[in-house]
């Protein structure tokens, strides 16, 4: 059954996607869980329509407009953070609700029935194009380069901001940064796994991988991990149980869910103390 | 290395400071010189912070000049340490206690430090916490985290150390270790100590200033009634009560 999957082009391209987008959401979901910014993604992802309208009306690739609207919406939201002192929530949910109000506009500009527009945001595991597994090869390729580069920077920033700006690091640089490697991330990975799958991938891995290290680095090995059993396991689950009862059971959510119980199982057994790292109560300091 | 004093450290001249219209500081004149352990007391909100910031070269006179080892202060962040009031990081992050010690080392203007490894086991040696140092961060006592701020702090070798209420988050016994901890370091380096704290300030420092916009400093340990009351505005037998040492001492003009 097994091999049988695995003869499918579709199936492979779903594998060879979901490993890919496992490690970039490894890496990325680490600091966004870190930093407590899943919100963010959400935002991001929404916030991309806006080009995905300006792709279209203005006759190229919609992806190129979803990922200029989305790394704008990132910096846009970082530096407003940064300059007005407005909460990061806030911002996110105000360029989630102007991004779509954008797109929606400017394709109900566009001369003659909107195509299925939504689909650049929402894609499905199952359906990806072969030249997106070169996106995302190239998204992991960017990730890695950055973050081995600047580790300890990107990680003393995302653990005191404070002490970091009081040192003299350039902060605001390394904050956006970040941001943009989240949405130029969630962008891409939209396209060929779906918003729903991304915001799975990008925090649950590595809040389950949390549970179990004690240092950034090893969080991001293990949430890569963890994301990759879930999703392997869940095209293969899902294929099985088609093949054996001829019920469909659609894979993005079943990897959803899966990746939620490891979650579930992870906070049980930690809880219960019986290894791994011992972790403080959260501090109640300001 | 053993202190120079009469090497210049830090020099205030004529500084002033106001956030937008609110004045700060107020024609302040400072001289820190080599060796000394000065101990800054005043009220909130009478600068203390904005002084140390302006040390650090993070904000900029309005009028009047700063120089930090006879440079801008800009230029001397390198040279100089600097300890927060208390830990705002969460302290469940995924960092162990080495990792964040060596954070001290990546300001813009350190210099390199050689062997990273090996000044952050130096530093961990000096606050006596060698024993901890591939623990998670949250697993340590809250006298145990003071003294991690200090290490980070003490990690690229400053030659100013400056400490913001180090010890106004954490209880009495804690309080005390870490101000002996920084007499035996005040022998090595140049201490700077912000407290609103007279009574424990006058047991460990060498000198004391008060700061209420304006900078009342001595180089002396003695505290008149007149700086006290110009520093907070409150009768002077408030802030002696009750020490066993007397902070007040008769001055000698």
């Amino acid at each position: 059954m097994i091999a049988d999957a695995l003869s499918y082009p579709f199936f492979q391209r779903a594998l060879v996607a979901g490993l890919l987008a496992a490690m970039a959401c490894g890496i990325v979901g680490s600091f966004v869980v870190v930093r407590n910014i899943a919100s963010v993604s959400g935002g991001l992802a929404h916030a991309a329509f806006g080009g995905v309208g300006l792709g279209y009306l203005a006759g190229f690739d919609p992806i190129l407009g979803a990922l200029a609207f989305g790394l704008a919406s990132a910096l846009g939201v970082g530096a407003a953070e940064l300059r007005l002192r407005q909460g990061i929530d806030t911002l996110v949910a105000m360029v989630w609700a102007v991004g779509m109000a954008v797109g929606i506009i400017l394709i109900s500009l566009a001369p003659g029935p909107a195509p299925d527009l939504l689909g650049y945001l929402f894609g499905n595991i199952l359906f990806v194009p072969a030249q997106f597994l070169w996106f995302v090869a190239a998204l992991d390729v960017l990730i890695v380069v950055v973050v081995l580069l600047l580790f300890r920077r990107l990680e003393a920033v995302a653990f005191d901001e404070e002490f970091a700006w009081v040192i003299g690091m350039p902060v605001a640089a390394l904050s956006l940064l970040m941001l943009a490697l989240v949405g130029v991330t969630v962008v891409i990975l939209i396209r060929v796994v779906g918003v729903i799958l991304v915001i799975a991938l990008l925090t649950m891995p590595a809040a389950t991988a949390r549970h179990w290290t004690d240092s950034l680095a090893p969080m991001m090995a293990l949430a890569t991990a963890i994301g990759a059993v879930s999703i392997v396991a869940g095209l293969f689950l899902t294929w099985g149980i088609n093949s054996v009862t001829g019920v469909d059971v659609p894979t993005g959510p079943a990897i959803i869910l899966l990746a939620a119980l490891v979650y579930g199982l992870s906070v049980v057994v930690h809880r219960l103390g019986s290894f791994g790292v011992r972790r403080p109560e959260r501090s109640p300091t300001a | 290395m053993r202190p120079d004093p009469r090497t210049s450290v830090v020099e205030l001249r004529g500084v002033s400071f106001a956030y937008d219209d609110l004045p700060v500081l107020r024609n302040v004149d400072f001289e820190l010189l080599e060796g000394d352990f000065v101990g800054i007391i005043g009220p909130n909100a009478g600068g203390k912070t904005t002084l140390l910031k302006l040390i650090l070269g993070l904000l900029e006179p309005d009028e009047g000049s700063v120089r930090v080892f006879g440079r801008p202060a800009r230029e001397a962040r390198g040279m100089v340490g600097y300890v927060p009031q208390y830990a705002r990081f969460d302290r469940t992050f995924p960092i162990r206690v080495r990792r964040a010690v060596a954070m001290g080392t990546l300001g813009r203007t350190n210099p390199q430090v050689e062997d990273l490894d090996d000044a952050v086991s130096r530093a961990l040696d000096r606050v006596e916490l060698s024993g901890v140092a591939d623990r998670q961060i949250g697993q340590l006592s809250g006298g145990q985290l003071q003294r991690v701020l200090i290490a980070r702090a003490l990690v690229g070798d400053p030659r100013l150390l400056l400490l913001d209420e180090p010890t106004s988050s954490v209880d009495t016994r804690v309080g005390r270790s870490v101000h002996e901890l920084l007499e035996e370091l005040a022998r090595e380096i140049t201490i700077v100590l912000v407290s609103h704290d007279i009574g424990v300030i006058s047991r460990h420092v060498g000198t004391i200033a008060c700061l209420n916009i304006e900078m009342h400093y001595h180089r002396s340990k003695d505290l008149t009634p007149d700086m006290v009351e110009a520093a907070y505005g409150c009768p002077v037998d408030l802030v002696a009560h009750g020490h066993p040492h007397r902070v007040l001492e008769s001055h000698p003009e």
